[in-house]
C-alpha cells in the first residue's frame, strides 16, 4: 500500500511568526497579511507550493484561488524553487545602457540556463528583472535579496566564483551623488538673510 | 512691480548660490545615519515636536500650502491641497499612506532615503499623520528593497521603544504608529489606488476615481497618498519654516528637490538641487558630465518624454511648468542621459517591453496594445524586419491606445514612444530601410 505522503504545515511550529504578522495590521485587515505570509514561506522554502497557497489561504480567510491570484499578480514570488543563489539581472533603460544584456548572455553561458530556470545541483537559478532602483550604479544583479552594484565583467566572474565555493561575498558599497561628508552633516541653520527676507 | 521684485530676496533657483545648503539628503550617505541616536544629534525629531505642541493641524496644513510643496511623486500635485482634502474627522480609522514603491525606471531617490535616512521618513509620516489626524501611517515600500526594509523595520521599533512613535507623543495627546508593508515587484502598485489594493492583500489593479482616497482609501476609510520625498519635505518645511522654502525655485515649483541621473555621465548619482535649477547645471557641474556623446536625455524617469541634447533643453529650468514648455515632464525628477551610440529604436524596444512586462491586465488597450502589439512592433524593427509603413502604425496605434486605460500606464508608455518617433525619426526610417541599425554598437559592459 502507498502510503500518502503527510504534508506539515509550514507555520505548524510557527505560530509566534503568525502572531507578529497578524499584529501589524488593524483586525478588519486580515488579508493585509497575505503579502508578508507568502514572503515568510518563500523565504524558507525558496518558492511556494499549492499547500503553502491553502495554508496561507486559511490563515487571512481567503480562497486559495484567491491567494494564487494575489501571488501570481507579482513577479518575486516562486511557484518552482529557485536556486540556492537567485540571480536576478535588471535588464531595464539605465542597467541596459551599462551593459546589462552583456552581463545576462555571460552568465547564461558560463552557467548554462536561461530566464526563469534553475541548474540541476539547484545552485544558480537566473531571472532577468525590471528596473531595480539601481540606475545610477548600474548595472546591478540582486543575488536573493543582496543588490551588487556596478559589476564590471571582472567583478561578475569574482562573484560566481564565490557562489560557487558558497562564500557570497558582503556587497560593496557604491554610491554615487551627494555625499555629505559627516562633519559637514550638521544641523542646518536657517541663513540670516532668508529668514529677514521671509519676514520683510 | 520693480518695487515688489526688490522687496522679496531672489528666488535660490541654482546650486551655486552661496545661501543653498542641502537638507533632505543632508545625512544621506553618513555611516550610521540610519540609528535613532544620530538622528536625535542632529536635531532629529524636533521638527515632529514643534509641530504637535506648538501648531494645530490646520497651521501644519496651512504651512505646507504655503511652502508651495508640490508631489514629488511624479504628478505635482500641491501636497498641502492634497491633505486639505480629507474630510472631517468623523470617528474613522484615517491612514496616512507613503508610496515607496519606486519603480519608475531612473528613479532611486527614495531608496537611499530607506537605507540611509528611515528615521527622517518616520517624523514626516508623524507630522503628516497630525497634519490630517491620522493615527496609523502605511510605508509601502517595494519588495526588491530588502536592505531598505530592514534598515525601515528596525527604525520604526527604535523609534517605538524610544516613545517616538505611540501613545501621546510629545504630551500632546496625538497617537500615532506606523505599518511597513512590504510589495513583491510590481512597478503599477506605484499607481496610488492600485498601491491601496496591493496592501488590502488584493491583486494590485487600479481602481476606479471617484470615490478619491480622501473620501475611501485603505480599507474603505479616509487616506492621503504622498511620496516619500513628499513626506520628508514637510519636515524641513516644519524645520525651517514655509517661507524658506518658497524662497527657492520659481512661482511653479518651489523648494528643494533630489534628482536623479543615470546613463552616459562620469559621475552618476543622486543630487539635491533647488527647483529651478537647469538640466546643464545638474549634468555638467555635478554629475561630472558625460562620459561619451550623448544624443538625448529623459529628464524624469523613463514615462517622460525625451528630449534632444542640446543647450535649448539644457538651459531649461527642473520645474513643473519649465520643462512642460519644452514639450515634456518632470516626472519624478531622474535623468537618463543616452548616449550618441544608442541606438534609439533598441533603446526604446526596451523602453517598451518594461511597460508591456508591467501591464496589470485590466483594461484592454493596455493589455493588447502595450503589452503585446506595440513591442512586438519594436522587436519586428530591431530583429530587421521593418517594412514601409510600420512606423505609422506605431504612431496610430499609439494614438489610439492613449486615454484609453483605467489608470494612466498606457499613456505612459506611449509618451516616450511619440517623442522618440518625433526627435528621432530618422534612426526609425534607417532600421526599416536597411534592415540594421544607424548605431550598431552591442557592447556597453565594463571589464
Amino acid at each position: 500500500m502507498t502510503q500518502l505522503p503527510v504534508i506539515t504545515p509550514y507555520f505548524a511550529d510557527k505560530q509566534e511568526v503568525v502572531d507578529e504578522i497578524l499584529g501589524r495590521y488593524p483586525d478588519y485587515g486580515r488579508r493585509s497579511a497575505v503579502m508578508p505570509l507568502l514572503w515568510e514561506v518563500q523565504r524558507g522554502e525558496r518558492h511556494i507550493n499549492e499547500a503553502r497557497i491553502a495554508e496561507i489561504a486559511d490563515i487571512v480567510g481567503m480562497h486559495a484561488t484567491e491567494v494564487k491570484g494575489v501571488m501570481s499578480f507579482y513577479s518575486t514570488y516562486h511557484e518552482h524553487p529557485v536556486g540556492k543563489y537567485h540571480l536576478q539581472v535588471c535588464a531595464t533603460l539605465s542597467c541596459s545602457l551599462a551593459g546589462a544584456d552583456e552581463m545576462y548572455d555571460y552568465l547564461v553561458d558560463k552557467l548554462g540556463i536561461v530566464n526563469g530556470e534553475t541548474d540541476k545541483e539547484g545552485r544558480f537559478s537566473i531571472q532577468k528583472v525590471e528596473c531595480l532602483g539601481s540606475c545610477g550604479t548600474a548595472p546591478v544583479l540582486q543575488v536573493n535579496d543582496t543588490y551588487f552594484e556596478c559589476v564590471t565583467r571582472s567583478r561578475c566572474q569574482h562573484l560566481l566564483d564565490q557562489m560557487r565555493a558558497d562564500s557570497l561575498p558582503e556587497p560593496w558599497r557604491e554610491r554615487g551623488g551627494d555625499n555629505v561628508s559627516a562633519e559637514k552633516a550638521q544641523p542646518l541653520q536657517t541663513p540670516a538673510s532668508q529668514t529677514s527676507g521671509g519676514e520683510s | 512691480m520693480s518695487d515688489a521684485v526688490a522687496d522679496k530676496p531672489q528666488a535660490i533657483t541654482s546650486r551655486h548660490d552661496p545661501r543653498y545648503q542641502v537638507t533632505l539628503y543632508e545625512h544621506v550617505g553618513v555611516e550610521n545615519a540610519w540609528t535613532l541616536d544620530y538622528y536625535l544629534s542632529h536635531d532629529g525629531y524636533g521638527a515632529a515636536k514643534k509641530a504637535l505642541t506648538t501648531m494645530q493641524p490646520d497651521d501644519v496644513v496651512g504651512e505646507v500650502k504655503k511652502s508651495g510643496l508640490r508631489g514629488r511623486g511624479g504628478a505635482g500635485f500641491p501636497t498641502g491641497v492634497k491633505w486639505s482634502f480629507m474630510p472631517k474627522p468623523d470617528g474613522r480609522q484615517r491612514f496616512i499612506l507613503c508610496n515607496g514603491d519606486e519603480s519608475e525606471p531612473g528613479s532611486f531617490k527614495d531608496r537611499y532615503i530607506f537605507e540611509d535616512d528611515p528615521h527622517q521618513l518616520i517624523e514626516g509620516l508623524i507630522i503628516a499623520g497630525y497634519a490630517i489626524q491620522a493615527t496609523k501611517g502605511v510605508v509601502y515600500i517595494r519588495g526588491e528593497y530588502h536592505k531598505g526594509y530592514e534598515r525601515l523595520v528596525a527604525a520604526v521599533k527604535e523609534a517605538r521603544d524610544a516613545g517616538y512613535l505611540g501613545k501621546n507623543l510629545f504630551n500632546s495627546g496625538f497617537e500615532f504608529d506606523v505599518i511597513v508593508h512590504r510589495g513583491a515587484g510590481a512597478y503599477i502598485c506605484g499607481e496610488e489606488t492600485a498601491l491601496m489594493n496591493s496592501f488590502e492583500g488584493l491583486r494590485g489593479n487600479p481602481r476606479m476615481k471617484p470615490p478619491f482616497p480622501a473620501q475611501a482609501g485603505v480599507y474603505g476609510r479616509p487616506t492621503t497618498i504622498n511620496n516619500v520625498t513628499s513626506i520628508t519635505s514637510s519636515v524641513h518645511i516644519i524645520r525651517h519654516g514655509a517661507n524658506w522654502f518658497a524662497g527657492m525655485g520659481p512661482e511653479d515649483s518651489r523648494g528643494t528637490k533630489l534628482y536623479q541621473v543615470s546613463g552616459c555621465v562620469n559621475k552618476p548619482g543622486v543630487y539635491e538641487m533647488p527647483m529651478g535649477a537647469t538640466f546643464g547645471e545638474l549634468i555638467h557641474d555635478f554629475a561630472g558630465g558625460t562620459s561619451e556623446p550623448a544624443k538625448a536625455f529623459i529628464p524624469g524617469g523613463s514615462s517622460t518624454p525625451m528630449v534632444p541634447f542640446t543647450d535649448e533643453y539644457l538651459s531649461a529650468p527642473m520645474s513643473y511648468d519649465g520643462i512642460v514648455e519644452k514639450g515634456s515632464m518632470l516626472g519624478t525628477g531622474g535623468i537618463i542621459v543616452i548616449p550618441q551610440e544608442k541606438c534609439i529604436v533598441n533603446f526604446m524596444w526596451n523602453c517598451i517591453r518594461f511597460y508591456g512586462h508591467e501591464s496589470c491586465g485590466k483594461c484592454t488597450p493596455c493589455r493588447e496594445g502595450v503589452a503585446t502589439w506595440m513591442p512586438k512592433m519594436f522587436q519586428k524593427l530591431v530583429m530587421g524586419r521593418g517594412e514601409p509603413g510600420d512606423l505609422e502604425l506605431i504612431e496610430t496605434m499609439s494614438d489610439n491606445i492613449k486615454g484609453t486605460g483605467f489608470c494612466v500606464h498606457a499613456d505612459a508608455a506611449m509618451w516616450p514612444i511619440d517623442a522618440s518617433i518625433k526627435h528621432f525619426r530618422d534612426e526609425y526610417e534607417y532600421i526599416i530601410e536597411h534592415g540594421v541599425s544607424k548605431y550598431p554598437r552591442t557592447t556597453w559592459w565594463k571589464d
